[in-house]
């Protein structure tokens, strides 16, 4: 029962104005998350009434400025602050910021560090 | 202007199941505002997927939480096998119902035992968790444990439940709903009760909505959205109505989960009656490559699972998203102008689940 | 009107007690429960599929001195070993490890 998923692929200058139209036509926030590959690739994904739609984009460094959407979508601050604590992101203008004491890890950045094949 | 003083809640309290910090900020007794902390029992889960491999790592998948634990297992199972295009066998999806609403049941009489504690009420919380037991029970002669069942496997289950099995189970739930509807009465009916939750925390629907909340607590504020109408494991063939409560407060979201209760123990009878008989799982074959959100109901709202392979048999990530995670800022909302012995009542009609949230 | 839980308080005075006086009567265990794991040694080859296996690593096999130890306190009863073996001498029992002070694991030897 696969259901069917519609990626949006976006550059980061994009991203305020695309998530203020899913606001306007009334999505809600599901999640956003991060992968770690060569460079960063973000997904903020949307649903409204069972149809879901995920906005796809990539930083090349952590240092690479990212806008906060918890202007818009006032739930996204806890999401933001996650990445800023485990990926080393930089996220600007988050409306409740925890400057890096939301997870207190024993590595900083445990997520963002290169990514190491171990056999098992 | 009053002067604010700010007191801490948790992370130790005898309310709450799990660790969690709130600084409440109050006024004489009237709560002003509150600033979360968590981060207390993160342990990293999300970083073993570069250890383990696909097919092992359901029982790290499972083990993400206690009372939840099937479904985090059955959603992982769910996301891979879409990624890699398994189709599953019909009895073995029809199990996994069976399973899932299993634990929906033990899910919402575990909180209704936690509720009636955090009012006070100690006769109530014992008997709901007498209740408890039997469910409790019933799982462990069909799976082999208690709490964390064990049963879900990539391709299907691992354990089968026999006919006249699954007629003993319908019989001892058609037993237990008497007892049940003595206990509901007494959540919804006893005055005592009801002074505790009629009105407090009213959170309404479009806050709700706005804010990101799912499960009962969106439900509760007349929002009519459940994760099982999309219709993964045996939900397309047996319909699921969404309960809703137009009423948004505390009273609102005991008499939704009370509801689910009954509803669960409906669609397990559905289920008896259309298993089929067959195999209860497929051979695996070959390595995910490609990227899938897997999207199931807990008893707490709707979990996501983000899967991505790259066609080694170590997946390139995954990230779990989990219904209390999604609940915080509802509860922020909430807890802004309440009297300070509210406060516990108010962080458990949440149900939170801490340990879900922090993997 | 009032006093709702009055029927279920009067029912449970009158009849047993719902919990039982546990270590001195102790329940029958269901079929399926999963216990410990229990091996035959006489069959064990020694090739280490089940160390290879084991998500919390909790077996240890030495091929040279015929000997397969398990660390009682880490393995959590999954049964991920008993589905691998070759041989079949793996088996979970349905009784759980007795608590103790001091003895975690336990070697099997085929001398």
């Amino acid at each position: 029962m696969k259901e069917q998923q519609k990626i949006i692929n976006i550059q980061v200058s994009q991203l305020k104005e695309k998530v203020k139209e899913f606001k306007n036509q009334g999505y809600r926030l599901v999640q956003i998350s991060c992968t770690r590959l060569e460079n960063f690739e973000l997904s903020y994904s949307f649903d409204k009434n069972y149809e879901f739609v995920y906005l796809r984009f990539s930083v090349a460094k952590a240092e690479d400025p990212i806008p906060s959407v918890s202007g818009i979508y006032w739930c996204a601050f806890l999401y933001e602050n996650e990445l800023h604590d485990l990926f080393g992101l930089n996220i600007k203008d988050i409306v409740i910021d925890y400057k890096g004491q939301f997870y207190t890890t024993a590595i900083k950045n445990p997520f963002g560090q290169e990514f190491k094949q171990e056999d098992k | 202007m009053t002067k604010r003083t700010i007191i801490p809640f948790g992370p130790q309290h005898p309310v709450l199941p799990e660790p969690i910090h709130l600084d409440l900020v109050v006024e004489d007794e009237l709560v002003v505002e509150a600033i979360p902390r968590i981060g207390f029992i993160h342990r990293g889960l999300e970083k073993l997927i570069e250890k383990r491999d696909f097919v092992d790592f359901v029982y790290v998948a499972e083990r993400i939480c206690g009372i939840c634990s099937f479904i985090h297992g059955m959603t992982y199972c769910v996301g891979v096998e879409a990624v890699m295009g398994i189709e599953v066998p019909r009895r073995a999806q029809y199990l996994r119902t069976i399973w899932s609403e299993l634990s929906r049941i033990h899910s919402h009489l575990l909180w209704l035992g936690l509720t009636a504690d955090a009012f006070g009420f100690e006769n109530l919380f014992m008997n709901s968790w007498r209740i408890r037991e039997i469910v409790l029970d019933i799982i462990e002669e069909t799976t082999g444990g208690r709490v964390i069942f064990g049963s879900a496997k990539i391709g299907g289950v691992r354990v089968d439940i026999a006919p006249e099995q699954i007629a003993a189970i319908v019989k001892k739930l058609n037993k237990l709903e008497k007892e049940i509807k003595d206990i509901s009465n007494v959540f919804l009916k006893d005055p005592s009760v009801k002074h505790r939750l009629v009105g407090v925390g009213v959170l309404s629907k479009d806050d709700a909505y706005a804010l990101g909340a799912v499960g009962p607590v969106l439900r509760a504020s007349g929002v009519a959205l459940d994760t099982r109408q999309l219709g993964y494991a045996a939900f397309d063939e047996i319909k699921v109505t969404p309960i809703t409560d137009p009423r948004g407060d505390s009273y609102a979201r005991c008499v939704v989960r009370i509801q689910e209760i009954f509803q669960s123990i409906d669609i397990i009878r559905q289920a008896k009656e259309k298993i089929r008989v067959g195999p209860i799982e497929v051979k695996v074959e070959g390595t995910p490559n490609g990227e899938y959100f897997a999207r199931t109901e807990q008893p707490r709202g709707e979990v996501i699972y983000y899967i991505k392979g790259d066609g080694t048999k170590f997946l390139k990530r995954m990230r779990v998203r989990t219904p209390t995670f999604a609940n915080v800022p509802a509860l922020l909302k909430v807890l802004a102008g309440c009297q300070l012995a509210d406060v516990p009542v108010l962080v458990l009609t949440i149900d939170p689940c801490i340990s879900c949230t922090e993997r | 009107m009032f006093f709702h839980l009055a029927k279920i308080a009067l029912k449970s005075l009158f009849s047993k007690p719902a919990t039982r006086r546990y270590p001195f009567e102790v329940r029958e265990a269901y079929k399926h429960t999963r216990g410990q794991i229990a091996i035959e040694i006489n069959q064990c080859i020694y090739c280490g599929i089940c160390q290879r296996k084991c998500p919390t690593a909790a077996l240890a096999v030495d091929r040279q001195a015929k000997s397969w130890t398990i660390d009682r306190l880490r393995c959590i009863s999954c049964r991920a070993c008993v589905g691998v073996c070759p041989k079949s001498c793996l088996t979970m029992k349905n009784s759980y490890t007795k608590p103790s002070l001091n003895r975690r694991k336990e070697t099997f030897k085929n001398a």
